[in-house]
């Protein structure tokens, strides 16, 4: 059984150095950016080394760029980690967490139709909520939609 | 007055669909059938098949991948078919009025009889409802 | 040998969410599942961009009827992790309240869905008719039976008075009993056994993988609860246990559901006897920049809300996470291999914000060929049960169940029935 600080110190010592930040709101909360390249490694060590449990990603438009966040809990010590990533808006590509983690094959389909984001090596990436007859490449979550007449 | 909506009024057949509702109004309808509403001593009914129904409940403020649907159930309706809207995203919209899914609300897609606004409207406000449209309609 | 995909049009009268599962089958095999959502989307997310930050409680809570206190809780809780708030002792119990009072409706509305699913509506209207007391204790004491409005960023809109406290204080321990017996009589049940027991099992390794939360996950196991994992409101000033169950079929799901019934009933009386006068509202003024994150155990499972804000009076994004969406994947592992006749109660028990079950479709794997609706895979599932029903073992089991059902209800003054 690990605690927090075990667990924090795990993940710093895999990306640490190479994070691009990382931050520590309150005790119960970790955040962490990382480096595209190292995404992967950072999920698999988090997910299946650590055992967190896997809860949702979010997807954010920023001016800064396309951000995905990846929000895992450690139940036992009640802490919750997030790793960062920061995207490119004109091409929005990272790699797809699926293979290691089921559950995220729909949100990684939501983040696509709702922002852009292209996820590659999905399994299944195809329509999860918008309608049928939703326009494609129209991404209703980006602050641009609405603005710029489509 | 046609002897279906004499019929109807002795016996309204309702069919119900969600269009993209919360559930509170779904289930403030079904509350209607449980013992304490209990609708179904008055002979109002709820049926599995649009073809059997006399009286649509639409609750929700119409997505848009719900809009072809709810259209393409009331045209295969037996006319008349009269429709309830019911909830205040039924009328309005309400609270998503303006979410970029949204194609509603109901009478922008169907014609409507009645609006039951609420969020949810209680089970005694859409018996009450009920009531009143068979009123209009005698 | 030949697929078939049985669509399923929504044509059940008790059909609620709208989403559409499509099994394919191989004769009376489930080979594989999926699921066409959208019907249900109304961009909330977006829309809670503008809106400010006071008025986005209202508008979560429409995200699901049943859930109307764990999205506004969930949220306000993340904005009050952005501004270090300190919510008042009065409101915390008072949210203890009102989340336990929406457990306890939403498991009984969830045990009557599933009585009707599989065709034993003595349980269906049984469980319904114990719901209407626990809707007059919310309105009671929110004013409302559904939507109650109660959730604000820094405390609670509305406080309990004081004289009013013997009477729903009353109203709850009459629920008690009869509550109690309700459980007692449907985990006993041979006819629930039968239908139940070792069907649509969710292993632990699976429950994990797919994310699984809630009495989804704890009935595979684990132990994960929020309320005890990162305690909130008042849950960790209270005695209560958190109910698992080992065999992960949709019995154990049933147990666990039924078991939090008391557990709720339990909760709710010591924050009502605990609570002291005092303001329930910490009065925040401005949000400034920064994440927060809130998490509640709705009767689900875990809701989560992250919220960014930039210091302006609107968040600049707002993330909503229901417990259903990682639950109900997790049909991918429970009904591939199962009967068709099963399909509907395994879908219904990770609870999916019900009814989606109605949406089901099955099809043609071959030809793609359209099959008769969901009604009859509902009905499938009725029959099922009848032809259990329809023994002697069936009949005496059926009969019991009422006859105990009943007597409890005319012991706490019910009306006859």
């Amino acid at each position: 059984m690990k605690d927090r600080e075990e667990i924090i110190a795990k993940i710093n010592e895999a990306v640490g150095k190479k994070a691009v930040s990382s931050y520590r709101p309150a005790p119960n909360r970790f955040h962490v950016s990382v480096a595209q390249g190292d995404l992967r490694k950072t999920v698999k060590l988090v997910f299946e080394e650590l055992l967190g449990r896997y809860v949702i990603l979010t997807g954010v438009d920023t001016p800064q760029g396309m951000e995905v966040l990846y929000h895992f809990s450690f139940d036992e010590v009640g802490l919750v980690v997030t790793l960062r990533v920061l995207l490119d808006k004109q091409d929005a590509k990272i790699d797809s967490i699926t293979p290691i983690v089921r559950g995220a094959e729909w949100i990684e389909r939501e983040i696509h139709e709702l922002l852009g984001v292209e996820f590659v090596g999905h399994p299944n990436m195809r329509r999860l909520i918008l309608a049928e007859d939703w326009p494609e490449g129209v991404y209703p979550l980006r602050r641009s939609y609405g603005r710029d007449s489509t | 007055m046609g002897l279906k909506l004499k019929a109807l009024c002795k016996s309204p057949w309702i069919f119900h669909i969600n269009t993209g509702a919360c559930n509170n109004c779904d289930i403030e309808l079904v509350d209607a059938l449980t013992p304490r509403f209990d609708v179904e001593r008055l002979g109002v009914l709820l049926v599995g098949t649009i073809r059997h129904a006399d009286v649509l409940v639409v609750t929700g403020g119409v997505t848009q991948q719900a809009a072809p649907r709810l259209r393409r159930l009331h045209q295969q309706a037996p006319k008349p078919c009269l429709v309830i809207a019911c909830g205040t995203c039924a009328c309005t919209k309400g609270i998503f009025h303006d979410g970029y899914h949204m194609v509603g609300p109901v009478d922008e897609i169907v014609p409507v009889d009645i609006y039951i606004p609420g969020c949810p409207p209680k089970p005694e406000a859409i018996i009450d409802a009920v009531v009143k449209l068979l009123r209009k309609v005698a | 040998m030949k697929r078939t995909v049985i669509p399923i049009g929504p044509y059940h009268p008790l059909q609620e969410e709208a989403e559409f599962f499509q099994l394919q089958v191989e004769g009376e095999r489930v080979v594989d599942i999926d699921v066409d959502l959208g019907y249900n989307h109304r961009g909330i997310e977006k829309i809670c961009e503008s809106r400010t930050f006071d008025q986005i409680p209202f508008v979560v809570e429409r995200i699901c009827g049943i859930c109307s206190t764990s999205h506004p809780l969930a949220y306000v809780r993340a904005v009050e992790e952005i501004a270090e708030v300190e919510v008042l002792e009065r409101a915390l119990y008072i949210r203890t309240i009102i989340a336990e009072l929406e457990r306890l409706h939403s498991h009984l509305l969830w045990l009557g869905l599933a009585g009707h699913f599989i065709g034993y509506n003595t349980v269906f209207m049984w469980a319904w008719r114990y719901r209407e007391p626990v809707l007059d204790i919310m309105e009671e004491v929110t004013g409302n039976r559904n939507n109650y409005a109660m959730m604000k960023v820094g405390g609670v809109r509305r406080d309990i008075l004081e004289e009013d406290l013997p009477k729903i204080k009353k109203m709850v321990e009459g629920l008690r009993r009869p509550l109690d017996m309700l459980v007692g009589a449907v985990l006993d049940d041979p006819v629930i056994h039968a239908r139940t027991k070792g069907i649509g099992v969710l292993t632990p390794e699976d429950a994990r993988i797919y994310g699984a939360v809630g009495p989804t996950a704890r009935a595979s196991g684990l132990a994960i609860d929020v309320r005890r994992d990162e305690p909130y409101a008042a849950y960790d000033r209270v005695e209560w246990k958190v109910i698992t169950w080992e065999s992960g079929d949709v019995f154990a799901k049933v147990a666990v559901r039924l078991l939090e019934i008391p557990e709720s009933i339990k909760i709710i009386v010591q924050c009502l006897d605990q609570m002291k006068p005092g303001e329930i509202d910490a009065k925040v003024k401005e949000i400034p920049p920064g994440e927060g994150i809130g998490r509640v155990e709705a009767p689900r499972g875990e809701t989560f809300h992250y919220v960014r804000s930039d210091g302006s009076n609107r968040p600049v994004r707002h993330k909503v996470r229901a417990p259903s969406y990682t639950n109900v994947p997790t049909f991918k592992a429970t009904c591939v291999g199962q009967t068709v006749s099963d399909a509907t109660i395994i879908l219904a028990a990770v609870d999916p914000c019900y009814s989606c079950t109605e949406r089901m479709a099955v099809v043609d794997g071959v030809g793609g060929k359209r099959l008769s609706g969901g009604y009859d895979l509902i009905s499938l599932s009725q029959r099922r049960t009848r032809e259990i029903l329809n023994t002697l073992a069936g009949r005496v089991a059926q009969g019991e169940l009422e006859r105990g059902l009943r007597e409890g209800y005319r012991r706490i003054g019910g009306k006859a029935c």
